[in-house]
Formats: C-alpha cells, structure tokens, sequence
C-alpha cells in the first residue's frame, strides 16, 4: 500500500518535471504545444546516446540532457514557434501534431523502433526498507530530484526579478509588454527551460515510463491533463494535479489492471466539466 | 409589407446558394465514373470513401460549428463494433439496415457527449473529445470476450446488400455501395447546411454572443450539429466494418483523428467538398509515400502539416478559392451561359 503510495509520487513528480514547461507555454502565450512529449523524447534518447555508446556517466549525462534539449527548444522556438503564437488553436494543434509525427518517425528512422534502456548506476539500482516499506532507489533518486527542482523552480518564480516578469506577462501580457517587458525574449527563455526541463524528465523517465518512438504520442494525454487538471496560472496547481495523477495511476493500474488507464480519463473529464479552468486556478477566469 | 418582401428575399438568396453549380455535377459524375475507370483500385477507392464520409463529418462540426475536435474516432470506432458485432450474433443481418442502426446509435452517443463537449474553452474541448475517444478504446479493450480486444472482432460475417448483392473479393460491390452511401450523405449533409439552420449555424460560428443576441439557441444548434456528425462518423465507421469484415481497437485511436484533421486541412474547411477532396489528396499521397518509405510516411505526413501550417491555411484557401473561381468561369463559358454565377462560398 505505502510502496504504492511512493511509487505514485515518484510517477507524479516525473509527470510535473515533464508537463511544467508545458503549462508555463500554455499560461503565456495560449499555445497549445501537443509538441511538448518530443523534447523529452529528445532528452530521454540523448541520454542513451551519451550514457550508452559513449560512456559518459549517469550523474553527466542527466544535466548534458537538459542543456541540449533545451538549446533544441530555444533553437525550434525562436525558427519556427514563433510563427504560430498568433494563429488560431486549430492551427497550432495541427502544427505541433505535424511536429510530433515527424520526430516519432524520425526516431524510428534514426534510433529503430525498440524500447531503448539508460544503463543505470549499480549504486542506484536495488531496494531499501525503510520502516517496512520497499523504496527503489532509482526512484528515491527521481523523488530528491524533481522535488528539488520544483523548490527550485517555486523560488525563481517568487523571488527573482526574471520570476516577477514572467508573472507579470502572463498575468496580463499586454499590460507586461506596456511596462517595457520584453515579453518575446521572457517567453523564449521560459519555453526553452520548460523544454530542457522536459528533456531531463525524458532521460530520468526512461527508465520508469519507457522510451520508444512513440513516447509524445503515449505520454501527450498524460501531459495534456496535468495542465488542465492543474490549472496554467501558478506552479503549484500541475505539481498537485501530477502527484494526485501519478499516485491515482498506479493504484489504478495495480488494484483494477484491466480497466487501464480508463480510471484516469474518467475523472479528467469529471474535473473539466466540474471546473473547466483548473482544479486549482484561480476563480477569476481570464 | 416590407417583412414579406425580406422573407422574400432571404428565401431566393437561400435558394441561389443551395443550387448545385456545374462543378458539383460534374465532380459527382466523375466520382460515379470512376467505378468504371480504375477497376483494379477498388480497395483504396473504398477507402478513400469512407475517409471522404468521415472527413465530412468533421468538416460539419469544425467547419460550420467552429468545434475543434480530436476524438471524432469515438463514434467512428463505436458504431463499427456496433455494427460488426449485429453482423456476427445475427441480430440485424441486412447491411443497409444495420448502417442506419449504427448511424443512430453513434449520434446517440454524439448527443449524450455533446453536452460534456460544449463547456470550456478549445483546450477543454480538445482534451474532452480526446478523453471521449480514449475512454471508449479503454473499454473495448476491457470487454475483450465481447471485441476480441487487441486481436480485433474476428468471425464478422456479413450478408449480401439487399439479399443481393454480395461483397467480393475485388471490392467491387463494396466499393459501390460505400460510394452510394457517401452520395447520400452528403446530399442530407448538403441540405442541413445550406438550409436557414445552417445559415444560424454559421453565425453561431462567427460570434456566438451576437448569435444568442438575434434569438438563435446557441446551445441547442450545437447539439444538434454535434449530434448529427457523429451520426455521419457512425456511419462511416460502419461502412469500414462492413466492407472489411474486420473491426480492431485502432478505430479509437488518436492517429485516425488527428489524420481527419490533417484530411480536413489539406481539402480545406467550411465547404463540404474539402472533407471529399482532403481524403482523395491525402489517400493517393499515403499510398505513394507509403510506397516510396513504408515505415516512416508518418514523417512526411507531418511534414504536410507543419508546412500548411506555416504557409497559412487562409493564403491556400485563398489560392483554391480563386482557382475554383477560374474554373467555374470557364466552365460557366463553356456551357454559353452568361457569368453571372454567384461569388464561391468558400471563405
């Protein structure tokens, strides 16, 4: 019960440490990015690369993931997002779709279709009890690090002057922009960390979730409903709904195996009828 | 006084509108043609059918209602198991019969989630309709004594049309009846839309604020198109399962609607023949890139999008619309009849 439980929330902060770059896009500029699942993707094979066929360690390879999906992010933003901020839903739904086939087939093409695996450190494999309970290590490791990341995150959103100006623009993107917000370059920067995040959440994952060519396209959904679930105007609102996500989805895959991940579709759409904004975001509708 | 000569009015405009121009004729007789013109391609017509008929469906909802939807295979994947699993355990055993049944029970299921689908904003509906699509894969799944879940419905065995006419192994019969069916459909669909109902639908699109302001029930024209295109998904989910005899989980999946959309994009939206001439564009681009690249079409499928997406949607609709324009000149001339038809719907 309680290694559910912990396994739950490992899943969950893996889920936050995906999807928040995801909800930072979506709060700001309104963009539906379905693209977000093939950054981590990229983080996640960049790390097999490096870790696998170059021998680079773990504990390296896990940061030089992060750095080059993010400069991949900043270098797709800056080419090719920018084109699509102003268009309609439809237009930026079919766009990212279009994104997401070509980097699944790309992968195939490039990587072959298998279920690729992150040669982990011995010292992080194995179990340990504590109190009775079993904890995987590995997962202990992704619990330490996406909960530092999150406080990590909480504290440049809140205290620094970057953190006030990406409030501020999405709060009221013109008004930002009216004050001599660079709104452009703060939403540059923040989509290519939100992507950089996605990549480290993909090369930690890949363990965990599994990494094939179709991960954008299986992990999308899961994304997609941290998001909404969670609201888009405040960090704390997807970290909630991907712990509450992560902790219903393994219990549901381990007590009713058969009705899959019918549990966790039900009570999206329960949520989104519920309370279209978010479970967690403010009252005020934008 | 005034108010009849308005009726009047607005009567001949509706009529002017809804008048078949010599372009549509000719492309459904072209499309009739073809049963005689390419007899060895009958599977990949057929399939170009049914993708036209479903194309179609999406196109009444996104087109006309402004709905963005990415779980049309909902009622698509749920009236084929409707209809595979009547065939097998002989409950409607006449096909004609059974499509209709599996048209009513698919807009049924439209109508129910139709009010789910109508809350929220495009995100909401987007992750709704997706959840719609995946819940009811979920499902099938689970059921598998009853689907054959990931094996597929197997042992589907369907009788003659009309006690008569038998599907062979060629597709011929197969591909006829898809055809006729597509016909008829889109002469109902035609009707609706260019119908005073499909005018306020248009408006509803447009500003649906404004549309409530003039006295058009904003909720309940929605409902009834959303109803009513997933009656038309149903049926050409249906006519799939009929034809092939074969129903699998993968008609609830996400690629089947996301390529709708991309069908729906390369026709263009809002006048009917885009869902028809996207899927004739879209199959015999498929089928020669799958012949050059089986494994990876999927990369230059997306490649299509991103690139539509970038050039504009309104720029290429531009393009065809001109185009169309030209063409019906010509053939207005051809026929030696003054050029005087009215301006092309398409926005």
């Amino acid at each position: 019960m309680l290694t559910i439980l912990f396994d739950g929330v490992a899943y969950g902060m893996l889920l936050f440490v995906l999807a928040c770059g995801l909800s930072v896009t979506l709060g700001l500029m309104n963009f539906i990015n379905l693209a977000h699942g093939a950054f981590a993707m990229a983080g996640g094979y960049c790390t097999v690369i490096l870790v696998n066929r170059f021998g680079v360690p773990f504990a390296l390879g896990l940061p030089l993931a992060f750095l080059v999906t993010a400069l991949l992010g900043g270098l797709f933003e800056r080419t090719l997002y920018v084109h699509v901020y102003a268009r309609s839903h439809l237009d930026q739904v079919l766009f990212t779709i279009g994104l997401v086939f070509m980097s699944v087939a790309a992968v195939d093409y490039t990587m072959g279709s298998s279920q690729q695996f992150v040669q982990i450190p011995d010292a992080l494999q194995g179990q340990i009890n504590v109190a009775g309970i079993g904890m995987g290590k590995y997962r202990l490791l992704i619990i330490a690090v996406c909960g530092l990341l999150t406080i990590a995150l909480q504290l440049i959103l809140t205290k620094t002057r970057f953190g006030s100006r990406l409030r501020a623009a999405v709060d009221d993107q013109r008004v930002a922009r009216g004050l001599g917000i660079n709104v452009g370059a703060v939403f540059g920067i923040t989509f290519a960390f939100g992507s950089g995040l996605a990549g480290l959440g993909g090369a930690l994952g890949a363990e965990i979730l599994g990494l094939d060519p179709t991960f954008p396209l299986k992990y999308m959904i899961y994304f997609l409903i941290v998001v909404t679930v969670g609201g888009t105007s405040s960090i704390t609102g997807p970290f909630l709904a991907s712990i509450l996500l992560g902790i219903g989805d393994v219990a549901g895959k381990y007590y009713v195996p058969k009705l899959g991940a019918f549990v966790i579709y039900a009570i999206m759409i329960v949520v989104l009828i519920w309370r279209p904004q978010g479970l967690f975001a403010r009252s005020t509708a934008r | 006084m005034t108010d009849t000569v308005l009726t009047d009015q607005v009567s001949a405009y509706l009529k002017r509108r809804a008048r078949w121009s010599p372009l549509e004729i000719a492309f459904w007789v072209f499309a009739f043609a073809t049963i005689w013109l390419f007899p060895g391609k009958y599977l990949i017509l057929k399939d170009t059918a049914i993708l036209a008929l479903f194309a179609l469906s999406l196109d009444l909802i996104l087109g006309y209602a402004g709905i963005i939807s990415l779980g049309q295979a909902a009622f698509f994947g749920s009236a084929g198991y409707f209809a595979g699993l009547v065939a097998k355990y002989g409950v409607i055993t006449e096909p004609i019969l059974a499509l209709i049944a599996a048209g009513f029970v698919a807009a049924a299921l439209g109508f129910v989630t139709s009010f789910l689908v109508l809350r929220g904003s495009d995100l909401t509906r987007l992750m709704v309709t997706l959840g719609v699509a995946l819940m009811l894969g979920e499902v099938a799944n689970r059921y598998s004594n009853i689907t054959g879940g990931a094996d597929g419905l197997q042992g589907v065995d369907i009788e003659p049309i009309l006690g008569r006419f038998r599907f062979d192994l060629y597709g011929h019969n197969g591909y006829v009846y898809c055809l006729i069916v597509l016909f008829i459909c889109f002469v109902i669909a035609r009707r609706v839309v260019y119908s005073p109902f499909g005018l306020s639908l248009r408006s509803v699109k447009g500003n649906p604020l404004r549309a409530s302001a003039i006295g058009i029930p904003v909720k309940w024209r929605m409902v009834a198109i959303y109803t009513f295109s997933a009656g038309i998904a149903g049926i050409a989910g249906a006519l799939l399962t009929q034809t092939t005899a074969f129903c699998s989980l993968d008609v609830f999946s996400l690629d089947r609607s996301a390529d709708l959309l991309l069908v729906l994009i390369i026709g263009g939206t809002g006048y009917l023949y885009g869902g028809l001439i996207g899927a004739v564009i879209y199959k015999f681009l498929q089928d020669w890139v799958a012949n050059l690249t089986p494994q990876y079409w999927q990369f230059w499928i997306g490649l299509v999008l991103v690139t539509i997406v970038l050039i504009g949607r309104d720029r290429m609709q531009g393009w065809i619309a001109s185009a169309r324009a030209t063409i019906e000149n010509l053939g207005a001339r051809m026929v030696a009849r003054p050029a005087k038809l009215a301006a092309p719907d398409g926005k």
